[in-house]
């Protein structure tokens, strides 16, 4: 075991795809000399070369769209988008192609491209740069969408993301980047758990909450706090957002019979509302309540100096899970 | 060396094969095409070019320290690159439009844009400082390379309304690479718009040389978009004033569009979060040093006559007066009232984003934070 930060877990996954695979290639604005404006691609250009880490010109549909090209000759492109709200401009490569050539080609053409995305606010930058954009690729058939929130799951999701036949969108929680935790790099990834499952952070009898990406940490921290207040709190890190592991979920309601989702991005049309009406679908007759979710507002990111108003936090997430318990909370006396 | 090492770092250090009419030493230099588009900056003009460069380089000193000191979140200097900025700026009218990116904070001083108005958005506190109408210049693009677009269709509309009036691009050669840049060259190419793209070919974005940007001067594109390409010298205020008056001038006449590239080089880090030590030189900076965009001015001053020490004092002295207000300015920038993020979501009533107003309202309610849930429900009830 090995103490590594989120950052320094990715690279190290890099690395041993690299080495691994001669046909892994990382892509992106910044990522050789520089090592990533976040570091994650730091010395990988030093020691695999400028054709196997390479610095592209500016350009989110050229970096997208030459992967698509590398893909159908074989290679298994991995590409950076520097920011979460600098996906867009390539956002027509990935929907209209990436996600799609596999299906239209009848199964012929495997586009393994993996497509890295610091997501997430809460780190005080500028505008574009705190976005989650991920419900827009979840929505997308042909897309894979995952996110780590630990330096464990990095190392070993990045490296199964890389070796898997399907795109895959890999949102990375930049306000994590560096949290350190233990890194078993001598683990084998073909038998560490496969990336489409959820994990259970801490058990609980009362509440599921589930959540992926940097608000783990923050849910954790919610169940410590509620179980001093005699609540009893599941917290399921969902990991894998498209497909969802629903069995891990389902499995965990039935249990508590309540339902808490909690993310960054907005609630309109969001991962959360997929959750909740899926496991509405699945389980009503075991549920107590009505899901809830505890979501970013659904406004554009506002500025450095707003953003503790828009992310969930502690308190919000407890509000959630005082509604749900159908304690006194931030609706009571309101018509819902 | 690897081939794409080599290619990639290949513009870098071309000749100055550009417009040039003040030599880094202050020499003026005749240009038959150049000279009659800045017959009128005597002495007087100069120094008043001067004078901006040298106060903006102050404000950008004071507001890289802000930063330092934990008063802007973040702050992308413009070091290096004031005479490309204040030279096409001060070529506006009032009535055009410019549409920058997050780095033209000398052309937002040309556009009369306040020391507040111009950090609310480095602070934190906003995302924009400045009403676009009250000054002729767009929301600064974070997004590389969107305002491209948005100049050319300003200008196809400008024209369509029989205005003489003209918009400029500003965008950085790491931008050239984006689609939309190259969509904006080929929508004002067919449609003749009245725009001007001004590129500032800083060298560099973040770290990435603009030898991986392209395989030729970037003014040489615009050739093949079906518009003229000017290279000048960003460095040299005259060349730049002159290449812009000269793009203007066509795009008034309903000649179309002209890309300009000016050849400067960003003196400090992209910005106060870059490291620039890690991709490049200290020999590469002291190259750029020595054609540092003020000192030129001034000697060319001197040649002239005119009493140089004596003038460079009292616009220092302006300069500090300048960033002891911008100082003051960022302190009194109030922090925005926590229910605000709520509001402009939409232009008009929104009943999604009012019942989250509400529920916002009423969660922080159990804080007893009254001044907040008090104006927002005084907010919602107005709805
Ligand atoms: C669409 C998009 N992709 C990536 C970025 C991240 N980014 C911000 S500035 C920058 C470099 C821009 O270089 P250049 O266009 O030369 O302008 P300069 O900063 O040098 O003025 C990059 C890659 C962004 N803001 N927008």
């Amino acid at each position: 075991m090995t103490t590594l930060t989120l950052a320094k877990a990715l690279n190290a996954g890099l690395r041993r795809s690299l080495a691994g695979d001669d046909k892994v290639v990382l892509m992106g604005e910044d990522i050789g000399t520089l090592g990533g404006v976040f570091r994650v691609t730091d010395g990988l250009k030093a020691e695999f070369g400028a054709n196997r880490v390479v610095d592209t010109p500016l350009s989110e549909a050229g970096i997208v769209g030459t992967a698509v090209g590398l893909a159908y000759r074989g290679f298994r492109p991995v590409v950076e988008i520097q920011f979460d709200g600098f996906i867009y401009p390539g956002f027509d490569q990935i929907v209209a192609q990436v996600a799609k050539l596999h299906y239209r080609s009848r199964g012929n053409v495997r586009m393994p491209i993996t497509i890295r995305v610091p997501f997430g606010g809460g780190i005080g930058a500028a505008e574009h740069h705190s976005e989650s954009p991920e419900a827009y690729f979840a929505h997308t058939a042909g897309l894979r969408v995952v996110a780590c929130s630990n330096p464990a799951d990095a190392y070993v999701m990045i490296q199964q993301a890389i070796a898997s036949d399907d795109p895959v969108l890999f949102f990375e929680p930049k306000r994590r980047y560096h949290v350190k935790g233990e890194v078993d790099e001598t683990a084998s990834v073909a038998d560490a758990r496969p990336m489409g499952v959820a994990t259970t952070i801490t058990n609980g009898t009362d509440v599921t909450l589930v959540t992926y990406g940097a608000l783990v940490q923050t849910a954790r921290d919610a169940a410590i706090a509620a179980a001093e207040d005699g609540v009893s709190i599941e917290v399921i890190d969902l990991r894998s957002l498209a497909p969802v592991d629903y069995a891990t979920v389902e499995a965990s309601v039935r249990r508590t019979g309540r339902l808490v989702v909690t993310h960054e991005a907005g609630q309109q049309g969001g991962v959360g509302a997929e959750i909740a009406a899926s496991i509405t679908e699945r389980c009503f007759e075991f549920l107590e309540a009505a899901p809830v979710r505890v979501t970013g507002h659904d406004i554009p990111y506002p500025p450095a100096k707003l953003e503790r108003h828009h992310l969930p936090d502690l308190d919000r997430i407890l509000d959630g899970v005082d509604r749900v318990l159908g304690r006194p909370n931030s609706l009571s006396g309101v018509e819902a | 060396m690897t081939p794409s090492d080599r290619d990639a770092t290949g513009l870098l250090t071309r000749p100055d094969d550009f417009v040039q009419l003040v030599s880094p030493t202050g020499e003026r230099r005749a240009n038959a095409d150049f000279d009659a588009w800045i017959t009128d900056i005597d002495a007087a003009a100069l120094g008043r070019l001067y004078r901006d460069m040298a106060i903006v380089r102050r404000l950008d000193t004071e507001a890289t320290a802000l930063q330092r000191q934990g008063e802007l979140g973040l702050w992308p200097p413009l070091a290096g690159q004031e005479a490309a900025q204040i030279g096409s700026a001060r070529a506006l009218r009032d009535d055009d439009f410019a549409f920058s990116s997050y780095r033209e904070h000398a052309v937002a001083w040309c556009r009369g844009v306040e020391p507040a108005e111009l950090l609310t958005v480095w602070r934190g506190t906003a995302s924009s400082g400045w009403n676009p109408f009250d000054r002729g210049m767009a929301v600064p693009q974070i997004i590389i390379g969107a305002q491209a677009l948005h100049a050319t269709g300003w200008a196809m509309g400008a024209a369509w309304e029989g205005s003489d009036a003209a918009a400029v691009a500003y965008f950085g050669d790491g931008a050239t690479s984006e689609g939309d840049v190259n969509e904006a060259l080929v929508f004002a190419a067919s449609f003749d718009a009245p725009v001007v793209f001004f590129c500032q070919n800083n060298q560099w974005a973040i770290s990435e040389p603009v030898g991986l940007q392209s395989k030729q001067h970037l003014a040489r594109r615009a050739d093949g978009f079906g518009m003229p390409g000017i290279r000048v010298d960003g460095n040299d205020v005259l060349a730049v004033l002159a290449a812009t008056r000269i793009a203007l001038d066509r795009a008034r006449r309903g000649d179309g569009p002209t890309f300009i590239e000016a050849v400067t080089y960003r003196m400090g880090p992209h910005t106060t979060a870059d490291d620039p030590k890690r991709y490049r030189t200290d020999d590469e900076l002291a190259d750029w040093r020595a054609r540092d965009p003020l000192t030129r001015v001034l000697a060319l001053l001197e040649a002239s006559g005119v009493d140089v020490a004596g003038f460079e004092r009292d616009v220092a002295a302006e300069a500090d007066v300048a960033a002891t207000e911008l100082r003051a300015a960022v302190t009194t920038i109030p922090d925005p009232a926590p229910l605000s993020v709520f509001d402009h979501v939409y232009a008009e009533p929104n009943s999604h984003v009012d019942r989250q107003r509400d529920h916002y309202t009423r969660y922080l309610a159990l804080f007893d934070d009254p001044d907040a849930a008090a104006s927002g429900a005084a907010e919602g009830a107005a709805r």
